[in-house]
């Protein structure tokens, strides 16, 4: 008797642990780890400074005309459009606050919020948006976001607070390019007129936006602080009194920077997230979360090279390759398969694609079936003229996760009888000489995907030009009639269908690899409360971040 | 000595010509443009804003008319405005970097030269001795190890572990909101790391080059003399050796001075100091021709001033040289 | 002047002497001596293929299998610190040949005839030495195609200055010396002198600039690695591996401390070597005995 309550008893000790290994395990697979959740005695309380590590300086303060991510990240707390997208990237009110589409798609009004002001204090009104739209049009204003405004015919300002914009056919994008930062005409218009934007004081010194934050000063190199803006029309917001991103060059110091709590916010990478931010110390000063980027990785072909552009062969190295292997090895396991150009999660994507599992047998018979085999048992692929199957693999220089992303590729081309040599050059130079001129045979980079699934400039057969983004030479009518289909609909319901099938017709032709998409990997000071991870990101609802009035840090900010 | 100078000068014009024709000529020849940038991994971005901006900055022109248009330009002193997209004054850009390098590179210099001389002539008086292989290996420690490797460790321990010292950056953030003397305070201690790598990584050199200096005067037949005259031996170092193994070093801290504007690109990122070397390095990276072109001129024309500084200084502090047409001295 | 045998021999004796009584310069000697038979051995020594990854074992550290650990992609460091010696000192002695060999040449004319050609070959040393050696090797290495020989060849011809400005120091004093007049006297060609006469005698400095040139390339090879300019994948440098270590550092150790010490250890032996070189080459005994010491070499 005694002994069967021992073993019971024993039996029930084991299912506990069990149970507890497999909510361990389990939480650790969360999307975000947000280690504790603000207590309802805790009331969001206004002040303290944050600051967040930034690997690049900023190239100026008028996003318009900027292109890099410091710069935007930072012009994003002090403009506003009149859109802006919420937790699941739709598209929400921000200083309009309704609008309405004609039934034909060619006319979109927007109805203005009335209590909108510069941070000069000058009301903001229809005319700013006509002007900002004025600049963007401006041959003279250096912007690399025309494209979203080619096919406005005009801009109609029907009374201060009422604009209508007219486009001359329908386009997919219409209503989120007006989430553009909108920009002050009392201030910039003499600058735009005279083309000199870029040389504007409020490009370098004194930028004036409508949005939560007011610039304070941006020292070169050094930093760029902000304050809250007491007057933000999002009545009682923002919290965090102080905003500073200090400019860190090295990712090596930014860490130890999170590890001396000397920073509140930074990117970490796959290595430090996984393995580096595990112990007690820094799980108590700091929570991690993690999703996924609109950014993907791919290995892309020059499909003007004829051993490339054989469609065989590029599906015998989606055989080849081992994207989990890969996955694993470059970035812990911290990214997500990819199978086209949509991250898993947004409307326009589908799983229902044709899958490359890793299969060097099949890699190998697709690869003599195109006339490359192994011909004098050397274990190299030849072809009937004798010719090796060698290649290089060029990507960008500085990025470690792409030279390893090459290494263990070169790795497994080299098993199935295939020699590579990897090459990594400085970005300009790398532009310049193999993009630009499609020198090149294989690359390893990345594509930023944006919120809209119009990809036109990459994948439709008119955009081949040195300069556009097409640099693998894609070719398909079927995909350029579906990419012009797909954003002249603004029904989102038929943009689907229409993306799919572009999904299932990339997937089959496997113009390039794609590898996988990225995660994001930030890591926020516990002080920090009003965080809601969502899989979009974390920083959609910054203006609601706080930090309780016992933990703020920065008494003066 | 005048005319010496005056000539000097003279002739440095058409140097300084040549080298910015060459260094014209250098960065227009490598692969890249100053927009390429625009062009980045993003699929919303217009790229025919590249070509419409080499247009507008005249780089569709030969090099050697963009050459011309800009040496007519820094001939009226205007050095243009950066390419990136602030398109702040080349100079606006060197003057919010200059400062803190100099400030930098002065107080490791003068650290540099208060530990280099003493080692450097303590370990010739005492050539072979257990100082003398202390010394040397301790210098050529600091001299082998890779500084940014220096770098991070001293932070893990001073910065991350024993909380002593400001990992990074120059200042605290609530900097504004200190008194003066604990600002003065704050800023020396983000300085100790960073002037501490440096100043190790330079001991080696001048201590090295003090210490041959010293073993060659030494054994000069004055120095012979003045000990056989018996005076005690502090004197024959300290007054009639030191004074000549000086010159040389004299001469070496000259040509070293524009250096000083330099700053370390590596130094300078790991450690986060805005300083003239991550300018030049991103310039260079992002092809920002005008601030490229304005550093080199800067540079050069502080190194030729400092060649003839040096050797007017050597003329001055050595009798023996005369200001002949010909440089008589020889440099090693 | 053909000095007598014997003399020769007391003469490289003497080197010997002095030399040997230079502990530290007798353990840098060995310590070189040691890593370049390590780093020609570096395939019979390496326990596993540096380059091959094995994503079973990311970031092991050191153990009896791995000495030195596995890095980022599993491959082990101790195998990739071996090979990597070998890119390391190649880079060391290759681009210090180059800047050798350039030096001598514009020196030794530059010394040699004076006048315009001096002047010129100074205003060009004048030239390189104005920019700044990292702008000059951005700019190399833009037009060249990255590889290892590219970065040897870059380090070799930004690094000349030096040699330039010795020998030309040392043929001005040469030249006036009475062997050399002699020489010219008897009508000897200008390159018959220069090469047969001026430069033995001229090539101590330059061997001790070399000795110490070889630890300065290695240096600047991790510092490029740093900017990410270094030598390219898959092969290994001391630079590189600890390069791509440093994010890592509080991690995983083995990743900065092998190769940091592995550039320490090497760069300070070259010094201590070079330095050796130099003292026991005295100033006083330079002029009679070096010439010769490497002519008998020959």
């Amino acid at each position: 008797m005694r002994r069967a309550r021992i073993v019971s008893l024993l039996a029930l000790a084991l299912l506990i642990a069990l149970a507890s290994l497999l909510v361990v395990g389990n939480s650790g697979r969360r999307i975000a780890v947000a280690a504790d959740e603000p207590s309802a005695n805790e009331k969001p309380a206004y002040g303290d400074t944050f600051v967040q590590a930034t690997i690049g300086d900023i190239t100026g303060l008028i996003p318009n005309i900027t292109s890099d991510a410091p710069s935007h990240a930072v012009s994003g707390l002090i403009y506003d459009g009149l859109v802006q997208t919420d937790k699941d990237l739709n598209w929400i009110p921000s200083m309009a606050e309704s609008w309405q589409f004609s039934k034909d798609c060619l006319s979109l009004t927007f109805k203005l919020r009335k209590d909108v002001k510069w941070h000069d204090g000058k009301p903001f009104t229809a005319e700013d948006v006509h002007f900002t739209y004025k600049t963007m049009m401006n041959p003279k204003t250096p912007t690399a976001y025309r494209d979203d405004f080619e096919l406005v015919r005009d801009v109609q300002v029907l009374d201060p607070y009422t604009v209508r914009v007219i486009y001359s056919q329908p386009y997919a994008k219409a209503l989120g390019s007006w989430g553009t930062a909108m920009l002050p005409k009392h201030l910039l218009a003499k600058y735009v007129e005279e083309g000199k934007l870029r040389e504007a004081p409020q490009n370098t010194t004194s930028p004036i936006g409508t949005g939560p934050y007011k610039f304070q000063e941006w020292k070169s190199g050094e930093k760029v602080v902000l304050v809250a803006n007491k007057d933000y029309y999002v009545q009682g917001r923002p919290y965090l009194g102080r905003v500073v991103y200090r400019i860190i060059p090295s990712q090596a110091t930014i860490f130890l920077e999170l590890k001396a709590k000397g920073v509140d916010m930074a990117d970490l990478t796959a290595i430090q997230y996984a393995r580096q931010t595990d112990y007690a110390a820094f799980k108590q000063d700091y929570n991690k979360y993690r999703y996924s980027a609109n950014r993907y990785t791919y290995f892309g072909f020059n499909l003007k090279d004829p051993r490339f552009a054989d469609k065989r062969v590029r599906q015998a190295f989606a055989y080849a390759i081992n994207k989990p292997e890969l996955i694993e090895g470059v970035v812990m396991g911290l990214a997500r398969e990819a199978t086209g150009p949509y991250r898993p999660g947004t409307w326009a994507y589908t799983d229902k694609v044709k899958r490359y599992p890793y299969d060097p047998a099949k890699a190998r018979q697709l690869l003599a079936a195109a006339g490359w085999t192994d011909r004098n048992g050397d274990g190299i692929l030849r072809n009937k003229d004798g010719q090796p199957f060698s290649f290089t693999i060029r990507t960008n220089q500085g990025n470690e996760e792409r030279k390893k992303l090459a290494e263990l590729i070169q790795q497994r081309l080299k098993e199935i009888g295939i020699q590579t040599d990897i090459q990594t050059i400085e970005w300009a130079a790398f532009l310049k000489e193999y993009i630009k001129q499609k020198r090149f045979e294989v690359i390893i980079l990345g594509w930023g995907t944006g919120i809209d699934p119009d990809q036109y400039p990459i994948w439709h057969s008119s955009q081949m030009g040195p300069d556009q983004l097409n640099q693998i030479s894609y070719a398909n009518p079927e995909v350029d009639a579906l990419l012009e289909k797909g954003r002249t609909s603004c029904i989102q319901k038929d943009r689907v269908a229409t993306y799919h099938r572009i999904q299932e017709i990339l997937a089959e032709d496997q113009p390039l690899i794609f590898l996988y998409f990225n995660d994001a990997l930030p890591a926020v000071s516990s002080r920090v409360r009003g965080i809601k991870p969502e899989p979009s990101g974390i920083t959609y609802n910054f203006i609601d971040w706080f930090v309780p009035k016992a933990l703020q840090r920065y008494t003066s900010g | 000595m005048a005319l010496f100078a005056l000539r000097r000068l003279v002739l440095a014009i058409p140097l300084l010509i040549g080298i910015t024709f060459i260094s014209f000529l250098v960065i227009q020849l490598a692969p890249g443009g100053p927009f390429d940038y625009i062009r980045g991994e993003e699929s919303g971005q217009d790229s025919k804003l590249i070509e419409r901006l080499n247009k507008e900055y005249g780089l569709d022109q030969p090099v050697y008319v963009q050459y011309w248009r800009w040496l007519i330009r820094i001939g009226r002193l205007d050095f243009g405005r950066s390419f990136q997209p602030d398109a702040k004054p080349v100079l606006t850009k060197i003057g919010e970097r200059l400062p803190i390098t100099l400030f930098l590179n002065f107080i490791q210099m003068i650290i540099i030269v208060a530990l280099a001389i003493p080692i450097g002539v303590a370990s010739a008086t005492r050539q072979y001795s257990l100082f003398d292989k202390v010394t040397t290996v301790f210098v050529f420690i600091g001299f082998a190890t890779p500084d940014f490797w220096l770098a991070l460790l001293l932070m893990i321990l001073f910065g991350v572990q024993l909380d002593w010292l400001p990992i990074s950056g120059l200042r605290s953030l609530n900097y504004e909101y200190m008194t003066f003397w604990r600002q003065q305070i704050d800023f020396l201690s983000h300085l100790v790391l960073p002037v501490t790598v440096v100043a190790f990584g330079g001991l080696a050199g001048l201590s090295r080059y003090m210490r041959q200096s010293m073993l060659e005067v030494v054994r000069q037949d004055y120095v012979q003399t003045a000990r056989a005259k018996g005076l005690p031996e502090p004197v024959v170092i300290g007054k009639h050796a030191l004074r000549n193994a000086l010159l040389p070093v004299v001469t070496i801290l000259g040509l070293s001075l524009p250096g000083l504007i330099g700053g370390s690109v590596i130094i300078e990122s790991i450690f986060a100091i805005p300083g003239m070397g991550q300018l030049m390095v991103q310039s260079v990276f992002s092809r920002d021709y005008p601030v490229i072109m304005g550093n080199l001129v800067i540079v050069a024309t502080l190194t030729l001033l400092a060649n003839l500084f040096a050797d007017l200084a050597y003329g001055m502090v050595d009798p023996r040289i005369r200001f002949a047409g010909r440089r008589g001295r020889r440099r090693r | 002047m053909p000095p007598a045998a014997k003399a020769r021999r007391g003469e490289l004796g003497q080197f010997w002497r002095t030399f040997r009584r230079n502990q530290l310069a007798c353990v840098g000697a060995v310590v070189v001596g040691v890593l370049v038979v390590v780093a020609i051995l570096a395939p019979v020594l390496a326990p596993w293929d540096p380059n091959r990854p094995d994503m079973k074992r990311i970031l092991e550290s050191p153990s009896g299998k791995h000495w030195f650990g596995t890095d980022q992609i599993g491959r082990d460091v101790f195998s990739r610190l071996l090979f990597g010696s070998r890119i390391s000192l190649a880079v060391g002695f290759v681009s210090v040949g180059i800047a050798t060999l350039i030096g001598i040449l514009l020196g030794a004319a530059a010394g040699y005839h004076g006048g315009i050609v001096d002047a010129a070959i100074m205003r060009l040393v004048d030239l390189m030495l104005v920019f700044p050696r990292f702008f000059l090797l951005l700019a190399v290495l833009a037009f060249l195609k990255p590889s290892i020989w590219t970065i040897m060849a870059v380090i070799g011809m930004t690094g000349w200055m030096g040699v330039t400005r010795l020998v030309r120091a040392e043929f001005l004093a040469l030249r006036e010396r009475e062997f050399v007049i002699w020489s010219e006297s008897i009508g000897a060609g200008a390159l018959r002198v220069i090469f047969k006469h001026i430069l033995p005698n001229a090539l101590a400095p330059v061997l001790v600039a070399m000795t110490l040139g070889i630890p300065a390339a290695i240096l600047t090879e991790s510092g490029l690695s740093f900017l990410g300019l270094g030598v390219q994948p898959p092969y290994a440098t001391w630079g590189n591996i600890l390069n791509d270590g440093k994010d890592l550092i509080t991690y995983a150790w083995w990743l900065t401390l092998y190769p940091g010490l592995a550039i320490l250890i090497t760069v300070l032996s070259y010094n201590l070597l070079g330095e050796g070189i130099r003292d026991a080459l005295d100033p006083r005994l330079r002029q009679s005995a070096v010439g010769r010491v490497l002519r008998l070499g020959r």
